[in-house]
């Protein structure tokens, strides 16, 4: 009896420390030569592995980091300077600052803004519902509310709002990856510079309708009136096939276009005091006043 | 002989063709009329009229704007007031030319007699040609224009033309009355058909549900004489009308995977399309009218009619002539129960492929509630491409486009059959036609970029 469990273990143990010779061979002789950086990159990385940047995951974008000759191409939005600049610093390169972005729903169609025409009992997903019909609403080009850019969130950064049926971002969770822009069957949804501590202007609506066919549809529709562009003075202000859309890069946060927009559709937001329409308006007609005393005088100069 | 019907799957729904005796009515004129600029498969077709124009019925006023495309005409006399977008049946603003209703002076080379012509033109171009300009396109549903249908890629022959007489989706009943009421017209739009494709058989395939329709049907082939055209009985089955079912059922012949019928041999036109070919041919009148069904379930006899409407008419016109819309219609589908699709906006107008108003029950249109897949394969059992819909529904939530490719995904016609026969009510449809539109992405995108890659190597 004795003797069958000292052969038994006896012979495991032969057996074990065999194998674990071949194997110790095995991973020598077959080792696969990697780049010791791409290691060091990937746990550089957050490891969301999210594919905001392109990639499959952290290891493809660092397997592709170390494999190309510049960084230009490349950036983790999730990670955003601080990882790049690691990043750059294991692979001996420089990297150009980016400004960090955001997700920014550009939809005012709440159920206030934008009456319901119709009852929709399709499937709950917007893929399938943009598919279907323009939506429950008459507007055909806003937020249809069935939360697919929540789904495709993997940070849990977006909810969608029970009470305006719009989904609302995180700013503290959103890591402008861009799965929601990618999921958004309407392309509402805008990866935007963050701004100076989070301050932005922007046109939360993306209706290309004609004004009264949009005011009709949304109270708080972008009409295409052009009176932001107008009176915009650092030329960020464009509207094309009549929606206005804000140049976060030329825009200087004055918040003269939300003051006059007729409808409400420019939002300003993270701004430590609340707009005074008012006050800027005036603010407005003092500068046009000045400005036309000025062309009187010029005139009469000339 | 059996009966004919296709090999696989298919779905036996209440056929409900409430509407069966109500004959053709002609639906008045409207105030104004909105003629939609995509109306047909392919690319919209561009406007050539301006505000202020006047038109008489039959004037051209858009032309064709690509290859698979088709001419519009106005379907009544009046003056242009606008070229502007319109909400469609779903919402989505299209170029619609909006007419305003002055008299009725249709233009003088349309022949509007009553006479029926049977001399076929000799010249198998100017048949083409004319039903070209007539603007006439498949009326079974696609809306494919009918011209390039016609015209068999070179090196393809077709041996058969298949008029398509089923009308297997339920409370359709328009096919059903034309069949009655005109058919030596749709014999003789056959005969032209066959003419242009070289002279091949023609089997006009009518489904059992209509015993008189193929009495009807098979007297006017018997009364004309032309050779080679046959009437077949095939069994009530849904999609028996599916261009690639119908090919199987009468000629036993399948179309592979992302092929075409012509491939097999076969041509497929609707009745509707060969009366249309008809009175383009023989009287020169473009494709301006059709015939569409106003029914419902559970609906009075008052309420349910078959109407010869003037295209652009807009529905909301249509429900008002035929009595109102029910207080018991819970959705408005435009077209049959299981390929049609729900009105979200009763001011869309009608278009040339439009064939009914259907008022459904709140009961009739419910969906149920969705429960686990408890895997008996009835979907798999019912769909008529032999796909897998059970096993597509779970690739698409995985995302996983090669294996969708490989399980054919793309071969989905759509017909519902799938959903209809699942008892846990999954929607297995809306996933698997948004599977399919994304796995066509990557087909079309893998085509193009062969294609690009082609023109590189010669140059």
């Amino acid at each position: 009896m004795t003797q069958t469990i000292i052969w038994t273990v006896a012979i495991l143990s032969v057996l074990g420390l065999l194998l674990a010779l071949i194997l110790f061979w095995v991973a020598r002789k077959f080792r696969v030569e990697e780049d010791p950086r791409i290691d060091a990159v990937e746990k550089a990385l957050p490891g969301a592995n999210c594919g905001g940047c392109g990639f499959a995951g952290c290891h493809a974008f660092a397997d592709a980091a170390v494999k190309a000759s510049d960084l230009d191409a490349q950036y983790c939005p999730v990670g955003g300077d601080e990882v790049m600049q690691k990043v750059a610093s294991i692979l001996g390169r420089t990297v150009a600052k980016k400004a960090p972005q955001l997700a920014v729903v550009r939809c005012n169609g709440s159920c206030a803004n934008r009456p319901r025409i119709n009852e929709y009992d399709g499937l709950r997903s917007c893929r399938v519902k943009a598919a279907l019909y323009s939506g429950d609403t008459a507007c055909p080009y806003g937020c249809l509310g069935c939360g697919d850019c929540v789904a495709a969130c993997k940070f849990g950064a977006l909810s969608m709002d029970p009470e305006t049926g719009l989904p609302v971002v995180d700013e503290a969770k959103c890591t402008a990856c861009g799965a929601c822009v990618k999921a958004c069957p309407k392309h509402i949804i805008e990866l935007r510079a963050k701004g100076p501590r989070g301050m932005r202007e922007y046109v939360s609506c993306v209706n290309k309708d004609k004004g009264p066919v949009a005011k009709k549809a949304c109270a708080a529709a972008c009409i295409g009136c052009g009176l932001c562009a107008k009176t915009c003075q650092h030329g960020a202000i464009t509207v094309t096939d009549n929606v206005a859309y804000i140049d976060p890069a030329k825009c200087k946060l004055c918040r003269e276009c939300e003051a006059v927009c007729p409808t409400g559709a420019i939002h300003g937001v993270n701004f430590p005091k609340e707009l005074d329409k008012d006050a800027v308006k005036k603010r407005i007609a003092d500068r046009k006043a000045k400005a036309a005393e000025a062309e009187k005088k010029e005139a009469a100069n000339g | 002989m059996g009966k004919l019907t296709f090999s696989m799957g298919g779905v036996h729904p209440h056929d409900s063709k409430y509407a069966r005796e109500c004959a053709i009515e002609e639906l008045p004129l409207p105030k104004t009329v909105w003629v939609s600029m995509a109306q047909h498969l392919g690319a919209p077709a561009k406007p050539v009229v301006a505000p202020g124009d006047t038109v008489k019925v039959g004037t051209v006023i858009a032309e064709p704007g690509g290859f698979i495309s088709a001419f519009v005409h106005s379907p009544v006399s009046g003056t242009v007031k606008a070229v502007a977008p319109r909400k469609d049946l779903a919402g989505n603003p299209v170029m619609h030319v909006e007419i305003a209703v002055e008299g009725d002076e249709w233009e003088p080379s349309i022949d509007r007699s009553k006479t029926l012509v049977t001399a076929i033109p000799d010249d198998k171009a100017e048949i083409l040609a004319r039903i070209k300009a007539c603007g006439v396109v498949g009326l079974g549903g696609a809306t494919f224009p009918t011209h390039v249908k016609l015209s068999p890629p070179p090196g393809k022959v077709a041996e058969c033309l298949i008029l398509n007489g089923t009308e297997c989706e339920p409370y359709l009943t328009s096919d059903y009355r034309i069949m009655l009421e005109r058919p030596k017209e749709i014999v003789v739009g056959a005969a032209l058909m066959q003419k242009v494709l070289g002279g091949c058989r023609c089997v006009i395939g009518i489904e059992e549900n209509k015993p008189e329709a193929i009495a009807s049907m098979r007297e006017a082939v018997a009364a004309l004489g032309f050779p080679g055209i046959e009437v077949a009985t095939l069994r009530k089955r849904y999609p028996q009308g599916g261009e690639k079912q119908l090919i199987d059922a009468v000629m036993h012949r399948q179309v592979g995977s992302g092929g075409l019928p012509i491939d097999v041999g076969a041509v497929v036109q609707n009745v509707g399309t060969s009366l249309a070919v008809y009175e383009a041919v023989q009287k020169n009148k473009p494709l301006i009218t059709n015939v569409l069904t106003v029914t419902g379930d559970h609906l009075p006899g008052n309420l349910q009619h078959n109407y010869l409407f003037r295209i652009g008419v807009p529905l909301s016109f249509v429900a008002e002539q035929a009595g109102g819309v029910p207080e018991s219609a819970a959705k408005i589908i435009s077209g049959g129960p299981m390929m049609g699709k729900a009105v979200s906006n009763l001011d869309a107008t009608t278009v040339k492929g439009s064939s009914a108003v259907l008022y459904l029950s709140e009961k009739a249109t419910r969906r149920r509630r969705e429960t686990a897949c408890i895997r008996c394969g009835k979907c798999a059992d019912a769909c008529p491409m032999g796909l897998e819909p059970f096993l597509l529904n779970r690739l698409y939530k995985a995302a996983d486009l090669e294996a969708l490719e490989k399980n054919a995904a793309q071969d989905c016609i759509e017909c519902g059959c799938c959903l209809y026969s699942c008892p846990a009510g999954i929607p297995l449809l809306d996933n698997i036609r948004q599977a399919k539109g994304q796995v066509m992405g990557v087909i079309r995108a893998r085509a193009a970029a062969a294609k690009a890659a082609a023109e590189a190597a010669k140059k």
